[in-house]
């Protein structure tokens, strides 16, 4: 990270980071998840966080993407840029546009969307950012055809391709698609935007050795592009294959 | 969601409406960003739809101001514009779907001359304008164009929704009140109705208020929640923060009390 012989900064910045549950119709049962987490990352960088099934490897990816919210201590993304945004204390409408911009997220399942065909689902993030753009206020209607249409979904054609989505389901909406499948498009349509942060948490969990190398190549990608990633691997070879580093949360959790 | 822009385009400041003794309203404050989707949950009895009424210039609040972004004028409260400018307002800048379309449509007159109406009263009298634009939006919300001399009295719940808003959007507003949109109708019928929401307020940039007691509907639609108890918003945030992390007894009472949406 520092073959530039500068000091690199960090495209995510987390500091004492803690996270508790209380459960208030379970007698108000607290339950610590994670406690004083440290972790920095950079650009072309892939952390693979380590430790048991429970110790909150999901639970850090889901405070870092504001799913979660923290108990204690600080998440800044891109500090020290125009852009930095300290997420915890983030309001709605600024997570939003983080999340729109700069943070990538690739969840464990596909939360399917009624009616709506592969395709756009993994076209969406594309068209997202536009949004301002062609259907504005002072021009509104309904008959003028996004520009950025055509381009979102010739990108995402090319990322269901690359993911041997067959042709044939690309009009279709995902909620049939097998487990495999339906991880494929949740990949697709969380990465063919380049943001500078990715979360990736099971990327690969029922994919099969073609498939998962497809992803590690992908991931190998974006961290040439200079994307900062944090993930979660069940798989060993896997992990072996993406880390750069590895982080282990075993010891985080409070015992008590 | 248009990021760039400086104003909210509606604003709540410390609302509060009583019934009698009964607090229907206590503290409510927030600010709704242009293309921003809020929605509104709790159960009967909350506070939701006097929420709803309030914010629509329906129900003055008893304290506290609605203050709404006016084109050139910046936020103004509603409740101090004359009872014309109102009017106006609510049939041309906003639109208004109500739970039951029977409230919210013409039942007996045509599916055409429903849709055009708000048209019709800005001034618009040319029958062949008319009945095209009728004819577009028919199409924009996926009923037969083939209906259009029909009236909604012989339409199914789902076609009866969807012509309402049609009805609604034909102005182009920048907000829209949905107060329970999709009760009532068959699950089949919801899912398509979700997905033509979802569609039209992102290719219009619309801001959404929607009441709902289905978290399932908050979650494909709303970008921020909000929960109300008693009167008051106990808890808000991003849609999928509350769903999926909720800090609030009330809300996780809520949320664990529905099959996982």
């Amino acid at each position: 990270m520092t073959e530039g012989g500068y000091a690199p900064v960090p495209l995510l910045s987390l500091e004492g980071v803690s996270k508790h549950f209380t459960l208030h119709n379970q007698n108000g049962v607290r339950l610590p998840v994670l406690e004083q987490v440290d972790l920095s990352a950079y650009a072309g960088e892939c952390i693979v966080l380590d430790g048991a099934s429970g110790v909150g490897k999901s639970t850090l990816l889901k405070l870092i993407y504001a799913n979660y919210r923290t108990t204690g201590g600080s998440i800044r993304l891109l500090p020290g840029t125009p852009a930095e945004l300290e997420l915890t204390r983030a309001t709605p409408r600024q997570l939003l546009a983080a999340r729109r911009e700069s943070i990538g997220y690739v969840s464990q399942f596909l939360r399917v969307i009624p009616r709506v065909s592969a395709l756009d689902v993994v076209a969406e993030s594309l068209l997202e950012a536009g949004q301002d753009g062609p259907l504005a206020m002072h021009d509104r209607t309904l008959r003028r055809v996004n520009p950025a249409q055509n381009d979102a979904r010739a990108e995402a054609a090319s990322w269901l391709h690359r993911l041997g989505i067959a042709e044939r389901l690309w009009s279709l909406p995902p909620s049939t698609f097998s487990g495999g499948e339906q991880q494929r498009i949740n990949i697709a349509r969380s990465l063919i935007k380049p943001r500078p942060v990715l979360l990736l948490d099971e990327p690969t969990a029922s994919l099969d050795d073609a498939n998962k190398s497809i992803v590690i190549d992908i991931i190998g990608e974006a961290r040439a592009r200079g994307a900062a990633i944090i993930g979660t691997f069940h798989d060993p070879t896997v992990a072996a294959a993406v880390a750069t580093r590895r982080f282990s949360l075993d010891g985080s959790r409070m015992l008590t | 969601m248009a990021a760039d822009s400086a104003t909210p385009l509606l604003c709540a400041r410390a609302l509060r409406r009583l019934y009698g003794r009964i607090v229907a309203l206590e503290e409510v404050s927030f600010e709704l960003w242009p293309g921003e989707i809020l929605a509104i949950v709790g159960e009967s009895g909350s506070g939701k739809s006097t929420l709803l009424h309030v914010l629509a210039g329906q129900l003055e609040p008893d304290e506290g101001e609605v203050l709404f972004d006016l084109p050139g004028r910046g936020l103004q409260d509603i409740y101090r514009l004359c009872e014309g400018e109102r009017r106006t307002l609510a049939r041309t800048d906003w639109g208004f779907v109500h739970q039951h379309a029977v409230d919210g449509l013409r039942m007996h007159v045509s599916a055409g001359a429903n849709v055009v109406e708000r048209q019709m009263a800005l001034g618009e009298r040319h029958y062949g304008r008319l009945r095209r634009l009728a004819l577009d939006w028919l199409q924009h919300v996926e009923l037969d164009p083939a209906r259009i001399d029909d009236a909604p009295v012989i339409f199914s719940g789902g076609m009866r929704q969807r012509l309402q808003i049609a009805r609604n959007l034909v102005t182009l507003p920048r907000l829209v009140f949905l107060d329970e949109p999709t009760s009532g109708l068959d699950v089949s019928v919801q899912a398509r109705l979700l997905d033509l929401l979802r569609r039209l307020t992102r290719e219009l940039g619309l801001a959404v208020v929607l009441v709902t007691h289905d978290l399932a509907v908050a979650r494909l639609l709303a970008h921020r929640t909000m929960v109300m108890q008693l009167g008051r918003v106990v808890e808000s945030g991003l849609t999928d923060q509350l769903l999926d992390d909720p800090v609030h007894p009330y809300t996780q009472l809520l949320v664990s009390s529905v099959l996982p949406p």
